[in-house]
């Protein structure tokens, strides 16, 4: 089964807003052995400029997983999930996720090709708070395996 | 210039800990019978756990933990990780591919484990100047 080209520059509605926590971040710092103090302590944040704790770099895929999932379960697109894999992952920050943001997914699908019996889908997820401030934009590249 | 190399010991109990703070419960990252079911050798490390230790190392590298401006990685071999005490390790070096005029560091990151490239293409962009 191949990937219809055809999807690429759709795009999916934003998502309900997701309130970030700053007992979720702490508990993805600490999942991720991240120790540093401006991932759990409030006062360490504020004295970095951030008005409360920081995530982790990777911390958004938390948010935009949802988002990319709906995408490659869109029965139009017709992806069978079990044979999906991750391929690529990339972050562009305009600046770190802090707890209390309340964030928006917007995603659109950028690329999908067939190589080699395999399809790749790749997804651009806009994260912006509910205001429209851009805080980073993610993208996902998956592996579509094709019957060996 | 070469960074120092660090090393992460990653056990089955963090890719438990790991499927609950991410939200990620896909059974090939806690279940043998269900990840040599779809082909693979064992149980395997989130692509994102991974992807999540090595910013670690690039923060750690920039000396603060809001410094990464562009993360990305591909992902090109799985981390098996067996039921063991002592799980697995991944370790993580870069260099310094290039220092901008505006204050930026572009980094060129390996992860391996047991020997062998687990990401390829993995860079990462710092501020390094606040």
């Amino acid at each position: 089964m191949s990937l219809d080209p055809s999807f690429v520059g759709r795009t999916y509605p934003p998502t309900a807003p997701y309130q970030v926590g700053r007992e979720k971040i702490r508990e993805f710092a600490t999942a991720i052995g991240a120790t540093d103090p401006a991932h759990h302590d409030p006062a360490a944040a504020r004295a970095l400029g951030h008005p409360d704790v920081v995530a982790p770099p990777t911390f958004p895929v938390v948010i935009t997983m949802a988002a990319s999932r709906q995408i490659a379960e869109d029965p139009a697109l017709g992806v069978d999930y079990s044979r999906v894999v991750h391929g690529d992952q990339r972050f562009a920050y305009t600046r770190p996720v802090v707890a209390g943001d309340e964030l928006v997914c917007a995603s659109t699908i950028e690329d999908v090709s067939n190589r080699g019996g395999h399809g790749f889908l790749t997804t651009r997820t806009d994260v912006r708070t509910v205001a429209g401030e851009p805080v980073v934009a993610v993208w996902s590249k998956i592996v579509v395996r094709g019957e060996a | 210039m070469e960074l120092p190399a660090k090393t992460f010991q990653v056990t089955r109990a963090d890719l438990v800990r790991y499927a609950g703070a991410s939200g990620d419960f896909n059974p090939i990252h806690w279940s043998d019978r269900f990840a040599t079911k779809v082909g693979l050798p064992g149980v395997i490390a989130h692509g994102m756990f991974t992807m999540a230790l090595v910013g670690r190392a690039v923060t750690e590298w920039a000396g603060a933990p809001d410094a990464v401006v562009e993360y990305g990685v591909r992902f090109t071999r799985p981390v098996v990780v067996p039921d063991d005490d002592q799980g697995t390790e991944i370790e993580v070096t870069a260099v310094v591919r290039e220092v901008t005029e505006d204050g930026l560091t572009r980094l060129d990151v390996t992860a391996t484990c047991l020997g062998e490239k687990v990401l390829a293409q993995a860079r990462a962009t710092i501020r390094t100047t606040r």
